[in-house]
């Protein structure tokens, strides 16, 4: 029998029979319903996945109308990093009119909110202008980034020198310091840009430093919330699940540490967050059905969590994508079409 | 998305999945999902009715083009005359009928 094209989760080409195909797929899902506890993939699911990750062409895609919104992190930096030296109002306008873009981000090429804070006098005039020139909604983003809050970039106690050494209760008291000073520019900065225009503000990559990094996003919602009842604000978390890197921060009485997306949209939601999006990551000694199965199992109960949109991540190495720097084609477009389609989410 | 690679993540995205920005109504149902907290196909029923179309036609380039250049909303050509960045935007806001925080400040700036 003819083997399957597929790719492993690095982006190199690999070959499946049918039967090593549906074995990946529903180990995948699997492996996502016992670490979540989530129900796996139904039977025409697991079929449909079947299907698509089977297909040759080169490219692929959602059947008519089954369409969603597409929302961007870190949106400026990306042509730039190309070697293309564009201004940021530029690339915005790139994303527009050249990319079908359905929303763009505006950013500061560090991505941290704490690295925009002395630079925000320069930076709220782009948004500004960005706001006469673009129709299509303009963010701003960037990340919570609790690691720039510690020694010796920052002004607390480093807890990875700490913990090493078992002070675990001293470890703790510079993670709740940092949540401080992380709230604070996060507030300052997502006020700024919103006082100028901005259609919306993005969080991103939240929890990349564990419990104390959602922690800190999550009172930033609250209070931007609070001071801005009409604030649209995006949260994209960094992974499927929250690090207990303190591992005894709660928010309105929901323990942060280990929970999965299906939770973490439920926390997200009741801070204010009006956009979520799970990430679910890659593994690169895995094949994408695999990958792709794991995240689908993870994201589709993230979406029947919520009550508000759900934007899942679908950049490199995440969300069933591989991780490489230049993702396939192939691989892309099979996962945009089984993500959409078989999750029902309402945006990547 | 994080889309490191443009032509690898943004764009694949855009063509297999995405609604098409302002090509034909994807910048709307993003601001029914960011203004009102609407799930998508709530979102799209939404700007469906308020532009009177179909479903299927929100997605159309064909159709889209001409009714976004008569609703004067924006269309993704700079062609003389027609509206423009918050011009388009101030259309927008009263097409949907919902609150543009630049279309805002822009009025109360220009007030």
């Amino acid at each position: 029998m003819a083997k399957i094209f597929t790719r492993m989760g690095d982006g190199w080409a690999a070959e499946l029979s049918e039967a090593e195909l549906m074995k990946d797929i529903e180990e995948g899902s699997r492996d996502a319903s016992e670490r979540a506890k989530v129900p796996p993939l139904i039977a025409d699911e697991i079929k449909r996945l079947f299907e698509i990750c089977k297909n040759p062409l080169k490219i692929t895609g959602v059947e008519k109308g089954k369409e969603i919104v597409l929302s961007y992190d870190g949106g400026t930096n990306k042509i730039g990093r190309l070697g293309i030296n564009t201004g940021r109002l530029q690339v915005l306008q790139i994303y527009e009119r050249c990319f079908g873009a359905d929303t763009t981000e505006l950013s500061q090429v560090d991505y941290s909110y704490k690295a925009v804070k002395p630079v925000i006098h320069e930076d709220t005039p782009i948004m500004e202008q960005a706001q006469l020139l673009m129709v299509v909604p303009v963010f701003y983003g960037a990340m919570p980034n609790l690691g720039l809050y510690t020694q010796p970039d920052g002004p607390v106690p480093n807890p990875a020198e700490l913990l090493p050494k078992g002070k675990i209760k001293e470890a703790r008291e510079a993670y709740e310091q940092a949540i401080e000073h992380a709230v604070r520019d996060m507030v300052y900065v997502a006020s700024a840009f919103y006082e100028a225009g901005a259609d919306g503000i993005n969080f991103d990559t939240v929890g990349a430093s564990g419990d104390p990094d959602f922690k800190a996003a999550l009172l930033a919602t609250e209070i931007l919330k609070k001071k801005y009842p009409t604030i649209c604000i995006e949260m994209g978390m960094a992974g499927e699940f929250v690090l207990g890197m303190h591992g005894d921060l709660e928010h309105n009485g929901v323990r942060l540490a280990g929970l999965y997306p299906h939770e973490q949209v439920k926390v997200a939601q009741k801070a204010g967050v009006t956009i979520f999006g799970p990430a679910i990551t890659t593994s690169t000694n895995r094949s994408i059905p695999w990958a792709l199965a794991r995240a689908i199992t993870f994201t589709k109960a993230c979406v029947q969590a919520a009550d508000i949109p759900v934007h899942g991540n679908m950049g490199m190495g995440v969300g069933g994508l591989p991780l490489c720097e230049t993702p396939p084609v192939d691989a892309v477009s099979m996962a945009s079409r089984a993500m959409t389609e078989i999750t029902r989410l309402d945006g990547l | 998305m994080g889309d490191g690679d443009p032509a690898g993540v943004a764009i694949v995205h855009a063509m297999a999945s995405g609604m098409g920005g302002m090509r034909t109504s994807g910048d709307l149902v993003a601001r029914m999902q960011m203004t009102r907290g609407m799930k998508i196909a709530e979102a799209k029923k939404y700007v469906a009715n308020k532009l009177g179309v179909s479903l299927a036609e929100l997605t159309d380039g064909a159709v889209m083009w001409e009714l976004r250049r008569d609703l004067k909303i924006g269309v993704v050509y700079s062609k003389r005359g027609l509206q423009k960045g918050i011009e388009a935007k101030h259309h927008i806001a009263k097409l949907l009928d919902i609150e543009i925080n630049s279309v805002n400040l822009f009025k109360q700036r220009s007030g």
